[in-house]
């Protein structure tokens, strides 16, 4: 094990980050009952970089947090020193309109970085759930977060297109660029997509924006079942509307599926009748008020809490109903009670289920995942929320397949010391 | 090994018509798409499929002999230049698309596969493939993926990092890994998928390659406009962008580049200081209105001529004009160099007068074309090679037009890559910390740096493998980590 910073006090850190800037952990800073011994949210990358070579010159387990909205993301960790907060790093470093492009500290929210976006008519093209939490920007890129948009802007492997870390050595090193379009060197904004703080601290990062859509409206459907709600998602899918988002809500009784259509109103409205033309032979069309497209469409947050068991199931898109299918009935099998809410145009679906004892839980997530890894190759079902009794007992990740070698020698070089969120990685890193 | 040994193991895995060896031959081999390096790979092998590379590579490895993968050779920055004591890894003959899968709009490829294959095997069922370099008629999926190129349509749709889900990947060792999840999304760990693409087969080689298909658009309008300046067609651009259309494509070409495509292609351009050249596409009732107010904004930027395509031919013969632009500076200089240098958008009136100054300093012709709507420029800078000395006057021109790039704020390249013709300028745009710290990823991936060795990076960094037994990591060793 790696010293437990018994030997640090919290002044060698104060002096590093500023008096202001260091403080000894609380209870509420620990992770998955894993307390921290000290918390630093340094105020420039110099200083978060002399204190992360400090920190692993001492051996401490690093936890990177931004706003601590998804810390749950992962295994529990292995052991945990000191959390590097990305608080004191919230600015806009530079924002020029007519590019498009913006570049920001890790630490900014999504929900301002999309307020100042606003005012010029731009967005980034990103609205995870956890927005609406306060979600900082680093947050969203370490663990890959994304939301009913992906369908037309992709996610963050799409928008990001430069970035600037801090290895744990302290070294600082950028990637990329503030241009949409650069091939020069490595791409590393995409190896930090996702990399959950194993390799390093996002201190900054760039995005390419989008032009904020003038008109939208949203459409909602209920199929009778959910091989109804698989045709009527590729009936959307394969027409020539581009939705920007097309989501499904379903639970043990049925559902609904809904299409958000954006751009000018004059494209919105004759896409609408496009959309209804094809979605009516699946039910009755109906056009969501906007307090009912905040409810029910693509901007529902997420109910977490209790002992519901969250799943982030990532299979084919052609196989929505099939893969409702395969999760209702783990459900049914472990008397559950399921909630189910998702990507429909994309393939992920976000599997909440509940009401049952612990034993039940592990089992569901167990058949479920075994079903999507024999049945979509390439598919994976990931732990996104679980009661820490059940987190200790299945794996978040799932397997890693033939690349789990070469994500392990990754992690070798960007963390020799293994103290950058040790444990909480894929396969135990 | 030697020689003939290497010859006699490769032959038994590929049958003699899979390797080149005679020296006449070889040199067929000897460049890519940039033709002022020049080298003779040791050998050539041809393998058929996935299983004859990875049994080539893996014999390699053991006799630490470096390897360059190669598709089409079409590349512009010597990324598949061969190394000298090296084996050149051909997969022109691995071209069989594998699977189409309409319904999750997925298409599974060999490397070799030529790029446009994709979208006219797809066509009947409404779709495409979005990335098309100009060059899609000849370059390779494979080569694609390594480079992460562009086209012209990336501007709405995406570069070939966007649009590649997932790869079979030969090691260096040869070991073969699935990277990214293919049909399904967000495969969990790294995303080592977008860290391969755009790599310029530094890190192994593709065998298996997954692309999205695009659902084709029901509408698609053109225009070509002409002005009187690159400044007057730069304000087109600022205009439409700024008016929050997102154009398919929007591309210009100066006068010197206008004059050289009549020559060459006659595409009926106008004579006219520069024209741009604008598609959008989508649904029908929004790219109408959108169309109307792109017209609106290029004659309120006092365009001289807006031309609208009334058919797919009229269409056809825009696009034949711009994809012919490198290709026709061989009707107006005896040589051409292709600069490929980015800047941010707002720049780009900045940067193309600095541009014509450099010219006039150097007393040389630039033509200029370029991908107007994300600020990728492809200055052509004209020379003639039988005069002594104007290779290296060229060459020195093209390099301070992308200093100049970089000034702005902008990329060394947007598309054709580093490969070996750029890894010198990668310091002025790279600390050696950024350098050091990509090539950690080299080092995970290709620890002995055999796959297209010295490229890239000006330096290559060493990976202080050690030898003998393998070595714990720390986590693994506190018994936390499963061994994968
Ligand atoms: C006339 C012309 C127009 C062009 N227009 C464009 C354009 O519009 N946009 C653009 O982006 N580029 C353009 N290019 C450049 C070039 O066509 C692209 O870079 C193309 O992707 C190269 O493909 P290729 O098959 O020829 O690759 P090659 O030149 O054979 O190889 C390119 C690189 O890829 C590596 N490689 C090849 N196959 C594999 C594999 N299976 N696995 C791993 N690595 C591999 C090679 O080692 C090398 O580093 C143009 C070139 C020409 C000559």
């Amino acid at each position: 094990m790696a010293a437990t910073g018994t030997n640090v006090h919290v002044g060698q850190i104060r002096s590093i980050v500023g008096d202001a800037n260091a403080r000894e952990a609380t209870e509420n800073d620990a992770i998955d009952g894993v307390a921290p011994h000290f918390v630093a949210e340094p105020e420039s990358v110099e200083d978060l970089s002399r204190l992360m070579s400090f920190a692993s010159g001492e051996g401490l387990a690093i936890a990177p947090r931004g706003a601590g909205t998804k810390l749950s993301i992962g295994n529990p960790p292995s052991e945990l020193d000191l959390v590097v907060g990305t608080a004191n790093l919230g600015g806009i470093i530079e924002y020029v309109p007519g590019d498009q492009v913006v570049r920001v500290e890790a630490g900014i929210s999504l929900e301002d970085l999309q307020e100042r976006l606003e005012s010029e008519d731009q967005m980034l093209g990103l609205d995870p759930p956890e927005k609406r939490a306060g979600a900082t920007v680093g947050g969203i890129v370490a663990t890959n977060s994304s939301g009913p948009r992906r369908l037309r802007y992709g996610t963050v492997r799409d928008l990001i297109i430069g970035i600037t870390v801090v290895l744990p050595d302290g070294t600082v090193a950028k990637a990329g660029s503030k241009v949409v379009k650069n091939v020069a060197g490595y791409d590393l904004s995409k190896l930090f997509t996702g990399s959950v703080g194993s390799a390093g601290v996002i201190a900054q990062a760039n995005f390419r924006l989008h032009p904020l859509p003038e008109a939208a409206r949203t459409l909602a459907v209920e199929p009778g079942g959910t091989r109804e709600a698989g045709e009527a998602a590729q009936a959307v899918m394969h027409s020539q509307a581009e939705p920007s988002a097309m989501e499904l809500h379903w639970s043990a009784d049925g559902g609904t599926l809904t299409v958000l259509l954006e751009g000018i109103e004059a494209g919105v409205s004759a896409q609408s009748e496009t959309v209804t033309e094809l979605l009516s032979s699946f039910g009755e069309v109906r056009t969501l008020t906007s307090e009912e497209a905040d409810a029910l469409g693509p901007q529902e947050p997420p109910q977490v809490g209790g002992d519901e068991v969250v799943l982030k199931v990532s299979a084919y898109p052609a196989a929505l109903s099939e893969v409702l299918d395969l999760v209702l009935g783990a459900a049914q099998r472990g008397g559950l009670w399921p909630r189910i809410t998702g990507h429909a145009g994309s393939g992920v679906l976000f599997a909440g289920l509940s009401g049952g004892a612990e034993e039940a839980l592990v089992g569901a997530v167990e058949e479920v995942r075994g079903a999507v890894l024999r049945g979509y190759p390439g598919g994976s079902v990931v732990v996104h929320e679980a009661p820490l009794a059940v987190k200790q007992r299945v794996e978040a990740w799932g397997p890693a397949g033939d690349k789990g070698p070469l994500i392990r020698r990754v992690k070798e070089r960007f963390d020799p010391g293994g103290t950058m969120n040790p444990g909480r990685f894929i396969g135990g890193l | 090994m030697e020689r003939e040994k290497l010859i006699e193991t490769m032959e038994s895995i590929l049958g003699p018509q899979g390797v080149v060896s005679e020296r006449e031959q070889l040199r067929t081999y000897e460049c890519d798409g940039l033709m002022n390096y020049r080298v003779i790979p040791e050998l050539v092998v041809l393998p058929e499929n996935a299983e004859q590379v990875q049994r080539i590579v893996a014999v390699l490895y053991d006799e630490g002999v470096p390897f360059v993968a190669r598709g089409s050779g079409t590349g512009l920055s010597g990324g598949a230049l061969p190394v000298a004591s090296g084996v050149l890894i051909v997969l022109a003959r691995m071209r069989k698309i594998l699977e189409v899968d309409i319904p999750n709009q997925r298409v599974v490829v060999e490397p070799g596969v030529i790029n446009l294959w994709v979208s006219q095997e797809v066509a009947d069922e409404g779709y495409y493939y979005a990335p098309d370099p100009a060059s899609q008629v000849v370059s390779s999926i494979g080569g694609n993926l390594a480079e992460n190129s562009g086209g012209v349509h990336c501007l709405k749709y995406g570069f070939t990092t966007n649009h590649v889900l997932g790869a079979e990947v030969v090691l260096a060792d040869g070991s073969v890994v699935h990277l990214g999840g293919g049909k399904a999304p967000d495969s969990p760990g790294y995303d080592l998928l977008g860290s391969f693409v755009g790599s310029e087969g530094t890190l192994g080689i593709a065998t298996r390659i997954t692309l999205r298909l695009c659902r084709k658009p029901e509408s698609v309008r053109t225009l070509l406009a002409a002005f009187e300046d690159t400044e007057g067609a730069g304000g087109a651009v600022s205009g439409i962008i700024g008016s929050g259309i997102v154009p398919a494509a929007i591309e210009m070409m100066d006068s010197l580049c206008i004059q050289a495509v009549e020559t060459a292609v006659a595409p009926g351009f106008p004579d006219a200081g520069a024209v741009l050249i604008v598609e959008l596409d989508g649904p029908e009732a929004e790219v109408e209105q959108q169309f109307r107010q792109t017209i609106e904004i290029c004659e309120a930027n006092d365009a001289s001529e807006v031309r609208v395509a009334e058919d797919d031919e009229e269409r056809a013969l825009f696009w034949k004009g711009r994809k012919a632009a490198f290709a026709a500076m061989g009707r107006i200089s005896n040589d051409y160099y292709v600069q490929d240098g980015v800047v941010p958008r707002t720049e780009l009136p900045a940067v193309l007068k600095k541009i014509s100054d450099l010219g006039a300093q150097y007393g040389m012709r630039v033509a200029n074309v370029f991908h107007a709507g994300d600020g990728n420029l492809h200055p052509l800078v004209l020379y003639d090679n039988a005069v002594e000395g104007e290779a290296e006057k060229a060459e020195d021109l093209a390099g301070d037009i992308v200093f100049v790039c970089l000034e702005h704020g902008g990329s060394l390249t947007g598309e054709h890559g580093i490969g070996e013709d750029k890894k010198k300028y990668m310091p002025k745009m790279f600390t050696s910390e950024d350098m050091d710290t990509m090539q950690l990823l080299r080092c995970a991936f290709d620890p002995h740096g055999l796959s297209n060795p010295g490229k890239l990076f000006p330096t290559p960094r060493l990976c202080g493998e050690r030898p003998g037994p393998y070595q714990m990591h720390p986590v693994q060793k506190a018994g936390l980590a499963e061994n994968f």
